[in-house]
């Protein structure tokens, strides 16, 4: 079942208390991205509705909201997901090549999820790190400057942190 | 409202005097006829709606006397409001036909061309507007957008791939009925009207998001694949229904009633909302007050035919044998006092029953 | 070495922390504004000024705080918009990580000005690491009584909270940050009413840039007078570049708006010149949404005249042979790089974040994607017939993205054209 722990459920009063009262609604954002970190990475319907129901609104309005937002998954994601850029600047400094050799490497076409459920290869359009470019988003933190090896650490990073949490 | 100051607004050169606070849109409509730009999401009905498709965009030569200046850009006449002075120009600008004409071609870009199987087909705003605003063909040559069909319950049909995001069944379950289980899901060029989880609209009042919807997306389940619209006869009825005003129009076939809809105003608007149970479980004629024939006053397939009068058949005042030079029609149902070729020995109308094979003497000589 | 305003300490140690950042003088213009300075004083003063919003549109400040209503008993609000999305653009992420308390410190002082008591950092989504760093930053304010109730003793209350959006680079407009403030799809309001006088929840709010809002301590610290005289004409202040793409040195650079465009590439102070030793194609200068320039009108006008660093300058020609400032996102290509794919991968990109609201937007982006990857592919043909009727459509039927859309049609033109001219073609 689907419900937040206490603390979590103070934290998501504090959050309503940010806004005026009567607009709990727009709690909405910090609410989904509250539900996906702590539901598995993704928000099934079940926890939409859960969030709806916090929120006393229509789940409708809450599945409106998830579907637009492209950093809200609505599907089940691995445990690491790359999202790497591939707008202009970070195309013109080898975004193609990075994407093409992280697909390779784990056998995964862009959108596809690895069998151990480990990693999600995703295609992501400009992250704000145009400087630092070719990069992805892993988690909270952006991995910049990637390179052919660096994407291996990277994932040697994530295959040891798994194993040690498992 | 008395204190609401009169703006004069001049739209392609006829003025008029309206309250401020009116949009370009509704003074065109007070002109009315071809000064009326279309519009395909505006919906005078629903609060909020407009400013999407772009249907309805005008150019404003002249801001207002205080600022004659024009606006830079086409405005949108059903959110844009008019001021004192104003000058529009809809269909005597140039600039608007050639902007329309594109709107058109981006609302057809990934739009079926299944007319022929579409209930809507026949009353449908998007064949009108293609038919008068749109170009003759399409310059498109990459694989069309396409949705599954959904059912939305026992009545309401979804057809995602028809539909032009005009956001009117989501305003209409919004303001109409009290709860909304469907909504507009994704974005861009993927957004879709959905419930998420496959959902019945269950609300008594949904059923007018088919009257809204401006193409054939949301179709009525109990009327799909009956009739062609245009082989009916819109009749105006009542009944008296608890939960609305029961003030509908039945389509007719014979006494057979083969589907209710609201009644509809000249600019295809709803005037009153009725309720699912009009709508959907009252298809007998007895269940009906009949007022009298409907005039369909809109520029659809509908309107071509059924009555005379102000819009629809104007009947010839001239005869055939006038136009053709006083030569008298042929009657070719009468083949014997043309030909001999079919003439029979016997007299088909005196046979006891359907004429059989053992009826004629084939090997006469 | 052009002035500084805003990144002259960015590099002391320990600047993102409040003590630091006190003792380096921060947090003055919140002590001079409201003891001082009346709420309307504020609003001349950045009048004077001159400064322009710093987020594209470069409309001025000044001009914008004075529209907010002030209906009786109504809240207003102040929204920092910190959606910084447009591609080629990464200041705004800079200022936050390493002097968040530049950007409180001038929210205060805005807050004050424009009456709001509740303002809002409405934050890009996948900025995720940086609302933790801008939350330590308000607390350290509130702690040492610059937020809160009764901030230096003057009676007035300000609570500054992050928003975080979702990914959605719509949200960077105004209307639509609002609607995603409320909780609600990223779909942009129809204007007006604007949101200086129906805003957030309805009440009056002003939406500034992280960077405009950055740049009110400053004016406040040494008056708008001062601020004006920095710059020339009628681009005031000092402007963060952002550049990014074929360069030695990409990152972002405070520039005072008096150098030229051939300096800012070519200098060691600034992007360093191309790498390889290889030769300019062409350049984006203010984010991509704003005209491509071929390298020789990016460095001279069409008249021959130097191109600077500036609102006017980089303007000039208008849309034929000129550009925008745009955001300050500066994308510069080299002789290697292919206009047209780079043209598409922002078409790809635009179709991506189109909201889907308005027709125009919401099918001509996909179309021009499709149309662009055909072309670049070598199969299209008629392309530069279809490039001519989107051009001619988009820029009659402009929704309400206008920057988005607008140059959608002249981009696939400009892009056809360039690399045919530069093909010899």
């Amino acid at each position: 079942m689907v419900q937040f722990s206490e603390d979590k459920l103070a934290k998501v009063n504090e959050i309503i208390a940010h806004y005026p009262e009567g607009k709990q609604k727009s709690a909405l954002l910090p609410l989904l991205h509250l539900a996906q970190e702590n539901f598995g990475g993704w928000l099934s319907a079940e926890t939409m509705d859960y969030v709806a129901s916090l929120l006393q609104i229509e789940p409708i309005e809450v599945y409106e909201v998830a579907t637009f937002y492209s950093m809200y998954h609505t599907k089940p994601v691995g445990k690491y997901v790359f999202e790497v850029c591939q707008t202009g600047p970070c195309m013109l400094n080898g975004s193609d090549h990075i994407i093409a050799y992280i697909s390779q490497t784990l056998g995964i076409k862009p959108g596809e999820t690895t069998a151990d459920g480990l990693f999600t290869l995703k295609t992501a359009e400009c992250l704000g790190a145009c400087g630092y470019a070719p990069m992805m988003q892993l988690g909270k933190h952006y991995r910049e400057h990637l390179t052919k090896e660096k994407v291996d650490s990277i994932i040697a990073e994530c295959r040891t942190a798994a194993t040690a949490n498992n | 409202m008395s204190d609401t100051p009169l703006f004069k607004v001049t739209i392609d050169n006829i003025s008029i005097e309206v309250p401020a606070g009116t949009t370009i849109l509704n003074a065109a409509r007070i002109i009315g006829g071809d000064v009326a730009p279309p519009a395909m999401c505006y919906y005078s009905k629903l609060e909020g709606s407009g400013g999407k498709c772009r249907t309805c965009l005008v150019e404003v030569s002249k801001g207002s006397e205080k600022d004659p200046r024009p606006m830079p850009k086409l405005v949108a006449s059903c959110r844009t409001t008019v001021m004192d002075g104003m000058e529009v120009k809809n269909i005597t600008s140039p600039k608007v036909v050639d902007a329309r004409a594109s709107i058109v071609e981006f609302l057809l870009l990934n739009h079926p061309l299944d007319c022929p199987i579409c209930d809507q087909a026949g009353e449908c705003h998007l064949q009108d507007l293609s038919y008068e605003h749109g170009k003759d063909g399409t310059r498109y040559e990459f694989q069309r957008r396409t949705f599954k069909k959904q059912d939305l319950g026992k009545y309401i049909q979804l057809h995602m791939t028809r539909c032009i995001l005009c956001y009117r069944c989501v305003y209409t379950a919004d303001q109409i009925s009290n709860k909304r289980s469907h909504g507009v899901l994704d974005r861009g060029d993927h957004s879709e009207i959905a419930t998420f989880i496959e959902k019945s609209l269950d609300n008594n009042f949904i059923g007018n998001v088919i009257d809204v919807c401006p193409v054939g997306a949301l179709t009525d389940k109990t009327f799909r694949f009956k009739n062609r619209v245009w082989f009916l006869k819109p009749m105006d009825a009542h009944r008296d229904c608890p939960a609305c005003s029961g003030k509908v129009t039945l389509w007719n076939r014979g006494d057979e009633v083969y589907r209710v809809t609201a009644r509809k105003d000249q600019w295809g608007e709803v005037e009153e909302w009725i309720c699912n149970d009009c709508r959907f479980e009252n298809k007998k004629s007895t269940d009906w007050i009949i007022e009298g024939p409907r005039l369909i006053d809109r520029h659809s397939v509908i309107s071509q035919g059924h009555y005379a009068g102000k819009i629809g058949l104007t009947m010839p005042t001239e005869t055939f044998s006038a136009v053709h030079h006083g030569r008298q029609p042929k009657l070719l149902m009468d083949i014997h006092s043309v030909s001999e070729v079919n003439q029979t020995d016997i007299d088909l109308s005196s046979i006891n029953g359907p004429a059989h094979s053992n009826n004629f003497n084939s090997n006469k000589d | 070495m052009g002035r500084k305003l805003l990144l002259e300490k960015a590099h002391v140690e320990g600047i993102r922390y409040f003590d630091v950042y006190r003792r380096e003088g921060g947090y003055r213009s919140v002590e001079k504004a409201l003891k001082t300075m009346t709420q309307d004083e504020i609003v001349e003063e950045v009048k004077k000024s001159g400064l322009r919003g710093r987020g594209g549109a470069g409309f001025p400040a000044g001009m914008k705080w004075g529209f907010i209503a002030k209906p009786e008993g109504v809240p207003r609000h102040l929204v920092c918009n910190a959606d910084e999305s447009e591609p080629g653009t990464f200041k705004d992420r800079y200022l936050m990580e390493f002097i968040p308390h530049l950007l409180i410190e001038g929210l205060i002082v805005a807050s004050y000005a424009l009456g709001s008591h509740d303002t809002y950092i409405y934050i890009r989504g996948e900025y995720a690491w940086i609302p933790d760093i801008l939350e330590q930053a308000i607390a350290e304010a509130k702690a040492n009584g610059f937020l809160g109730k009764n901030i230096l003793g003057t009676g007035f209350d300000c609570e500054i909270y992050v928003h975080r959006g979702a990914g959605a680079y719509i949200c960077g407009e105004e209307t639509a940050l609002i609607e995603s403030l409320e909780g609600k799809r990223g779909n942009p309001r129809i204007k007006p009413p604007f949101p200086a006088i129906k805003g957030a929840w309805g009440r009056p709010t002003v939406v500034n840039n992280v960077e405009t809002l950055a740049a009110v301590v400053p004016i406040i610290n040494e008056g708008g007078e001062e601020f004006a005289k920095i710059g020339v004409g009628k681009s005031t202040g000092t402007k963060l570049i952002s550049a990014c793409g074929n360069i030695n040195k990409p990152g972002v650079y405070e520039i005072d708006m008096t150098i030229s465009v051939e300096e800012f590439i070519y200098s060691d102070e600034y992007c360093g010149g191309i790498p390889n030793g290889k030769r300019l194609k062409a350049c984006i200068p203010g984010g991509s949404s704003v005209p491509i320039l071929p390298a020789n009108l990016l460095l001279k006008t069409a008249k021959g005249e130097t191109r600077y660093m500036n609102y006017e300058s980089l303007s000039d020609g208008g849309f034929a042979t000129g550009s925008m400032m745009g955001s300050g996102g500066f994308i510069v290509l080299d002789e290697d790089q292919c206009v047209v794919r780079n043209t598409y991968s922002l078409a790809r990109f635009y179709r991506h974040e189109s909201c889907g609201q308005c027709s125009p937007c919401r099918e001509g982006t996909g179309w021009m994607e499709k149309v662009l990857l055909r072309l670049e592919k070598g199969k299209e043909k008629l392309v530069i017939s279809i490039c001519f009727g989107i051009s001619k459509a988009k820029l009659k039927a402009t929704p309400f993205v206008p920057w988005v859309t607008l140059h959608h049609g002249r981009w696939l033109l400009q892009s056809v054209i360039l690399e045919m001219s530069l093909n010899g073609m």
